[in-house]
């Protein structure tokens, strides 16, 4: 069992160090040869930041090019900088972030196996995430592409003049990253659950990790294709979307988006699972309509594949078809809605504290609901005619990635940090930082809101005077966000070394993975699990008060 | 370790199944020579998928798979059907033409363009 | 049904949308010029690919009765039927190189010096040509990819691994290679009979 043991001087004594899979072994070769569910995640949480940092670098760039009018460089590098930006920030951060680093740690000890399903091909999918990465990296560092990060052809494939090949295939081989793993976590939730872990009991992380896997499985192969089309062309200078020989670059656009509307919600339902176990965890009580919850999660992942078209809706799509998109565009944000209003009543009545995830999980669901709803603005035609290309889009898809998806990955980050690492990280700090990233974040979106409305659009490098000091807000928002984001990653190495050591359950929540110490053993339990309790089995709040 | 039962194939039903899907490829041929217009079409592809249909029920083992199986075979092909259908309607709905209709034909009022 | 088949299943369904999405591509563009893609059937030749079609399906054939050879644990077999599939692979490969090489000598690649004899089908037709040369060399490509797997089938069959207690991997790469021929399946007519030869 976990042994805590604070030094009179704060610093933690040496007790007999419990065996766990961070200690077990030591060496490069046992990091980089490792079959360890939760060592690979450990190798993706230090992949995934370095490349976030890669993105944030682009973004200060361009932020600061658009406290001027007129810009501040050329139109030419602005172009590079939002498109690697874009790639960067979607492949290689938001895509893999949480399935690769707190899903691939915690599914097999929330299921009650020892590891995934297939262990050596989450490994691969760890080294083809590097190896897409330097495909990609190198178009960064030989100047980068100037296409945005959606590709469209016939620019990407026939005009542009930049490292369009390399950046693909980066984001073609990182697409294989991807597959795998929703493969893996289908499999392991399907095949590897310990006795008495029915569908009905499994933590609603696990429900939204699946539909991820689901949306993955079936749409990233769609982009590879399509990736390939792209880089046949370039090389053969000829092609399907190429309108010389009455090729269309629309359908570029629907193969395109065929997976990229459904990437938004792999990139969203990871971070709605951790929601729901916080949100449980710090209201001290069981998430409100579990059925309906999980239900939605399935529901995003199947909706999700038939709205793609609502970002063709001025590129030249068919009118009727645009309007049943639409439709089916308002329909898909029901279920993410019945999810916001579970959230809610799950505090109702509860129990709640304010510990930082739970900090985390409030800015989520205020930001995510704002996101939400302009989301709706944008399904409708009318509108989204006037606010299609503008900053109003960059806003509303910043909301949800960004004000959701990363609060939910720094709250989850902060909930599980003790069980990944075995230590406790500074509190008040915490703190601090939440609500500078929130303050930021804020700062740097709601400005773009109100730009695109007015008109602005985006990718340009220069703007109407009149827009400056909105411009200006935002950019100062953004380096306050930069600030934000920056101390987590200070007090968190601090804490691998000198943070207090944490026990197995600091947060007294619910769940196999809180049953077992902090850090976990190689294969998490000493003997599988048998099942008994529900999800949440926090218990009546009587016990809980004083 | 395979835990689900899977029985043995007998030799003869194989070798009928490898028939069918030979005598199915020279009718497809066969039929391309017909001029039969859009069927031409039609039936080349439901020849293809009753050929498809043979090697995945039987080579493939379909016929004595789990329902967890049959739903991700169907799985596959309902996602296949999205992508062609609701990409093709694109094409298909281009040249429908929408006439809108004016406000008011009460000219008199002087509301309409 | 254990782990490992379900993980194929999962994979296979990868593939129904990687090749979906230039099936896809290939609806919306016949749909568009017809008459271009009617055009390119005297340019295939229907011999050789209603031969290749055989050729897969006797392959098919094998790889099924090299899986039943495994369950009845029947190690020479399974070797004997694993040789057969390959050959029959290698022969559909062969053929296909001679296909693209007569392609390459017509003019017939988009890209590489393309030239059409029909010249109000010029443009279109090359959409249709660079269809067939993606669609059937990723199917090739999967085929090669087929034949390093049964390598390792071989290789595995001759340690006398498989058995009525564990057949598992040669299941799987059956499935694997099935599959590849259900996609020639659909190659065959959508790419080589869709107008009439005179």
């Amino acid at each position: 069992m976990a042994t805590i043991a604070h030094g009179t001087h704060g610093t933690p004594e040496i007790a007999a160090e419990e065996v766990n899979y961070l200690n077990v072994e030591h060496g490069w070769k046992s990091w980089l040869l490792t079959t360890d569910h939760k060592r690979i995640a450990f190798l993706y949480l230090i992949s995934i930041t370095a490349m976030f940092f890669v993105g944030g670098a682009m973004a200060v760039l361009f932020r600061i090019n658009l406290l001027e009018p007129e810009g501040i460089f050329s139109a030419e590098t602005y172009n590079r900088l939002f498109s690697m930006h874009g790639i960067v920030m979607v492949f290689f951060f938001l895509v893999p972030s949480i399935p690769a680093t707190l899903a691939n740690f915690l599914i097999p000890i929330m299921v009650g196996a020892k590891d995934l399903a297939f262990p050596r091909v989450n490994l691969l999918s760890w080294y083809l995430y590097i190896f897409g990465a330097m495909f990609t990296l190198y178009a960064v560092i030989r100047g980068g592409v100037d296409t945005g990060w959606t590709f469209y052809a016939p620019y990407s494939s026939t005009y542009s003049n930049s490292y369009v090949l390399s950046a693909a295939m980066g984001v073609f081989i990182a697409g294989f990253s991807s597959i795998l793993t929703g493969l893996n976590f289908i499999v392991t939730v399907h095949k590897m659950r310990a006795p008495g872990m029915t569908w009905g009991r499994l933590p609603l992380f696990v429900w939204a990790n699946y539909a991820t896997g689901l949306i993955q499985v079936l749409g990233t192969p769609v982009l590879a294709i399509t990736i390939l089309l792209l880089a046949f062309e370039r090389v053969a200078h000829v092609g399907i979307f190429d309108p010389n020989i009455g090729g269309d670059p629309i359908l570029f656009q629907h193969l395109f988006w065929f997976y990229s509307h459904p990437a938004v919600y792999i990139m969203i339902l990871p971070g709605m699972g951790v929601i729901s176990e916080i949100v449980a965890c710090f209201s001290r009580k069981r998430v409100f309509g579990y059925n309906f919850v999980a239900f939605s999660s399935m529901g995003i992942a199947v909706l999700s594949f038939v709205v793609w078209g609502h970002h063709m809706f001025v590129t030249g799509e068919a009118m009727y078809t645009s309007v049943a998109f639409s439709f089916l565009s308002f329909m898909v944000a029901v279920p993410s809605a019945i999810k916001v209003f579970n959230w809610t009543a799950t505090m109702y009545k509860g129990s709640v504290s304010f510990d930082t995830p739970m900090l985390y999980c409030f800015g989520f669901i205020g930001l995510f609901t704002i996101g939400g709803l302009t989301g709706l603005f944008l399904a409708a035609l009318a509108t989204d005619v006037a606010t299609h290309g503008t900053y109003f889009i960059v806003a509303h898809f910043h909301y949800v990635m960004v004000g959701g998806m990363v609060m939910a990955f720094l709250g989850g980050l902060h909930f599980w940090w003790p069980k990944i690492t075995g230590r406790l990280y500074p509190e008040a700090w915490a703190k601090f930082a939440a609500l500078i990233i929130f303050i930021g974040f804020n700062l740097t979106f709601f400005p773009q809101f109100i730009l695109g409305y007015l008109g602005m659009p985006r990718r340009y490098h220069a703007y109407p005077p009149e827009f400056q000091a909105l411009n200006v807000l935002s950019t100062a928002g953004a380096s306050i966000l930069g600030i934000g984001y920056l101390i987590p990653m200070i007090y968190f190495a601090w804490s691998l070394k000198a943070g207090p050591k944490a026990g197995p359950n600091p947060w007294g929540a619910t769940g196999l993975e809180w049953e077992i110490q902090s850090p976990p053993t190689t294969f998490n339990f000493d003997e599988t699990p048998t099942v008994t309790k529900e999800a949440y089995d926090y218990g009546p709040l009587e016990e809980i008060v004083g | 370790m395979s835990t689900h039962h899977v029985p043995i194939p007998k030799v003869g039903t194989l070798v009928a199944v490898w028939a069918a899907l030979i005598v199915l490829t020279g009718l497809t041929s066969a039929v391309s020579y017909l001029e039969l217009g859009e069927w031409n079409i039609v039936v080349a592809l439901l020849i293809a998928l009753t050929k498809a249909s043979l090697v995945a029920w039987v080579f493939m083992a379909v016929r004595h798979s789990t329902t967890l199986t049959r739903l991700f075979c169907v799985a596959g092909l309902a996602w296949l059907s999205i992508l062609i259908l609701l990409t093709y309607s694109d094409y298909h709905t281009r040249d429908w033409t929408y006439q809108a209709k004016p406000w008011s034909t009460n000219k008199a009022a002087g509301e309409s363009r | 049904m254990d782990a490992s088949m379900l993980g194929m299943w999962t994979f296979l369904i990868t593939e129904v949308l990687f090749f979906g999405g230039m099936f896809a591509a290939y609806a919306v563009y016949r749909n568009m010029y017809p008459g271009a893609f009617a055009s390119t059937s005297k340019f295939m030749d229907v011999i050789l690919g209603g031969t290749n079609t055989a050729v897969l399906i006797c392959s098919s054939l094998t790889m099924v009765l090299a899986v039943r050879a495994a369950q009845l644990s029947k190690r020479r077999d399974v070797m004997l039927f694993t040789v057969l599939t390959m050959i029959f692979g290698t022969a559909f490969l062969v053929i296909k190189a001679f296909e693209y090489h007569s392609k390459w000598v017509e003019h017939l690649i988009p890209g590489f010096d393309f030239q059409y004899d029909e010249p109000r089908y010029q443009h279109n037709a090359q959409i249709l040509f660079f269809l067939y040369f993606c669609m059937t060399g990723m199917h090739a490509v999967h085929m090669i990819v087929g034949l390093g797997l049964l390598t390792y089938l071989l290789v595995q069959a001759k340690r006398n691994v498989f058995s009525a207690n564990y057949f598992a991997p040669v299941e799987m790469i059956g499935l694997y290679w099935h599959f590849v021929d259900v996609v020639w399946i659909f190659l065959f007519p959508l790419l080589y009979l869709i107008g009439h030869r005179r």
